[in-house]
């Protein structure tokens, strides 16, 4: 039959794509500095190592604060974007709209270096607010792809119906509106959370003397004795991703049900 | 008790950009009334709807309710209540905090607006259903709150924008029948917007048929189906012939109007008979399916008769529909039958007689 060729390359892609990402827990737990097999026993070594890394704690911090103030700015930001293209008709919409998705697809080394000339021209010091300027212009598509679902998927007569049946804006706004977008702006923020705790490339050059934990990472892999150890950061970073997007793919779901619709897609 | 209706549209005008959507539409509707706004789809139904409700700025003309100049009144101080074609049931509260949405602002003790929800659910049926989340509920079902939320309020006007249109055809014609009980138990007036001509007919007691933005005619069912005012009108409303017709050069006499029908003959109308001015000439004379009668018995007597050639047979169970060319009719009519017991069907080709009745033509000059 013709499925059977098609199964076995859906699982090449599958082995391919994931083998290597299995293998970071693998060697994270794994009781031997070298990184091959075959495996030499358990242990926790690895993590309880992060934990008496005063880098590591810092990067971790100045991680933290990246990516909430991202998830805080790109959500916000998202939100005016998304109301603005779903609800009202403005000359140029579609271009504009464009130009603010446009990120999404832009080389982020392209948009880390003239980020970074412009800042140097400027005069700013690339630290933690540049990073989180970077972040944002890249995390604010993501939130703006989600958040425009969430108003799209909003029929608009059921403002108008709660305006008809004596509420005020603000009253609707909070009592109708608020409700039905709020799974899709706690989707935003853990999204953007994500997508900025992860990032590399702007954050590499535009960190200065604050690295975040991926640039922290990466300098890491300069000796190979800390190699077990990344590993086990890189596990963590792993999981921590994994489980923020699966929160936010609930909440988007669950938005999509209290409007009473069908799926249409998404992130997961 | 005034005279004046509840509802007086005065020249309204409406314009999107450079769409004229209504022009200059003028009508009153009566406390208690049943009105129905009536027309294809885009003629400006719900544009005009909208406007009485305050969701829509008028480019002319003024809305008063109950005496009141609406212009600047918002939808949230106007005595309108809206049910959306979409029913626009808010899918994060439950049944019960749907229908008591309105009664947020009111001065009223909580027993008091528990009351009022339930009495409102009883009403339209819904009395167990309460505690339900409003997202899990059928369309009937969603209908039915969107209908008690709005009565709660006891406005003055209720305004429905095609509220049956998203309901199957068995549940449509149960509504139809509950919403008149329900307006008569009222009383409040309601104002329908459909595009389902027999809709308007069963429920309402005027009706304004709507074409591109302009009140073509404004009548009471009956008349509206026994004397439409225009040939569109006549096509819209139910099924009407139109046959070739010639006004006599002797015009219109104290008598009434002399006119040659083809496929029936010549005969005489009465002037109410004819909208508009009757001048000879070529004109139209429009006649309704069921005013033909097919005579099964070539003897029974008949004042009027015309003969035709049956073309094609349309079968519906109740009613059979003929399609039958009149001798001297450049096209052919269609005629109905009932079917009654002991009736047989005709076949295709079959030569019949025909009776008519010239009080039932309408004359379109
Ligand atoms: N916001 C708007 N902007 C521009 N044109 C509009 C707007 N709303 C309606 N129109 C136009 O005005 C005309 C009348 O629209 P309306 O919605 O009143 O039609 P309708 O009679 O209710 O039709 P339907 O039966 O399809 O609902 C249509 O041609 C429509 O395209
Ligand atoms: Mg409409």
């Amino acid at each position: 039959m013709t499925a059977r060729p098609l199964f076995i390359f859906a699982g090449l892609y599958l082995l391919v794509l994931y083998a290597p990402i299995v293998l970071l827990p693998l060697f994270a737990f794994n009781d031997g500095t070298v990184i091959a097999f075959p495996l030499q026993g358990f242990t926790l070594d690895w993590f309880a190592a992060l934990l008496d890394t005063p880098a590591l704690h810092d990067a971790t911090l100045n991680s933290l604060i990246i990516a909430v103030s991202t998830a805080v700015f790109a959500t916000t930001l998202g939100l005016f974007a998304a109301r603005a293209a779903t609800r009202y008709r403005f000359p140029l919409k579609g271009g504009i709209v464009g130009f603010i998705m446009l990120p999404l697809v832009l080389p982020e080394v392209i948009v880390a270096i003239s980020l970074l000339v412009v800042l140097m021209q400027i005069g700013i010091d690339p630290g933690l607010w540049t990073i989180i300027l970077g972040h944002t212009l890249i995390s604010t598509p993501f939130a703006i792809a989600i958040l425009q679902g969430s108003f799209s998927n909003m029929d608009n007569s059921l403002e108008e119906a709660a305006i008809d049946l004596g509420e005020t804006r603000w009253g609707t706004f909070r009592l109708i509106t608020l409700p039905l977008v709020t799974p899709g702006i706690v989707a935003s923020l853990l999204i953007c959370f994500t997508i900025s705790l992860d990032e590399f490339i702007i954050a590499f050059f535009l960190s200065g003397n604050a690295p975040t934990l991926p640039v922290y990472l990466w300098g890491q892999l300069r000796f190979p004795a800390r190699l077990p150890v990344v590993m086990a950061l890189g596990t963590i970073l792993v999981a921590l991703s994994v489980i923020l997007l699966m929160i936010a793919e609930t909440y988007r779901r669950r938005g999509l049900r209290r409007a009473g619709l069908k799926d249409t897609g998404g992130f997961l | 008790m005034t005279d004046a209706p509840l509802i007086e549209i005065e020249g309204v005008e409406k314009y999107y950009g450079d769409y004229h959507a209504l022009r200059g539409i003028t009508a009153g509707i009566g406390a208690g009334e049943f009105f129905s706004l009536l027309g294809p789809s885009g003629c400006g139904k719900t544009t005009l709807l909208r406007a009485i409700a305050g969701f829509e700025d008028i480019s002319a003309g003024r809305i008063l309710i109950a005496g009141r100049n609406m212009d600047g009144v918002p939808p949230n101080r106007r005595p309108t209540n809206l049910v959306f074609q979409s029913y626009a049931i808010f899918p994060h509260l439950s049944v019960a905090e749907n229908v008591g949405f309105g009664l947020r602002r009111a001065e009223m003790s909580t027993a008091d607006k528990r009351r009022a929800v339930g009495e409102a659910l009883e009403m339209v049926g819904l009395g167990q259903y309460g505690g339900r989340a409003a997202h899990a509920l059928s369309g009937g079902q969603r209908q039915r709150v969107a209908l008690a939320r709005a009565l709660i309020l006891k406005p003055k006007v209720l305004l429905l924008d095609e509220p049956l249109s998203a309901l199957d055809k068995k549940m449509r014609e149960q509504m139809q029948v509950e919403l008149r009980r329900l307006q008569r138990q009222v009383g409040i007036t309601f104002v329908l917007v459909t595009h389902d001509q027999e809709e308007a007919l069963i429920m309402s007691d005027r009706i304004a048929v709507m074409f591109e933005g302009e009140i073509a005619q404004l009548d009471a069912p009956e008349a509206l189906y026994r004397r439409p005012a225009s040939r569109k009108v006549g096509e819209f409303i139910g099924m009407m012939n139109f046959l070739p017709a010639q006004v006599g050069v002797s015009g219109v006499t104290q008598g009434g109007i002399a006119v040659e029908v083809a496929g029936l003959g010549p005969t005489v109308l009465q002037s109410a008979q004819c909208p508009g001015a009757a001048r000879p000439g070529a004109a139209e004379v429009g006649v309704r399916p069921e005013s033909l009668t097919v005579l099964f018995d070539e003897g029974t007597p008949a004042a009027h008769r015309a003969t035709g050639r049956v073309d094609e047979i349309t079968y519906y169970g109740d009613m059979t529909y003929y399609e039958i060319t009149l001798e001297g009719a450049p096209k052919s009519v269609q005629v109905s039958a009932r079917n009654m017991p002991g009736r047989r069907l005709l076949d295709r080709g079959e030569t019949v007689a025909l009776a008519w009745d010239p009080s039932s033509l309408v004359l379109f000059c």
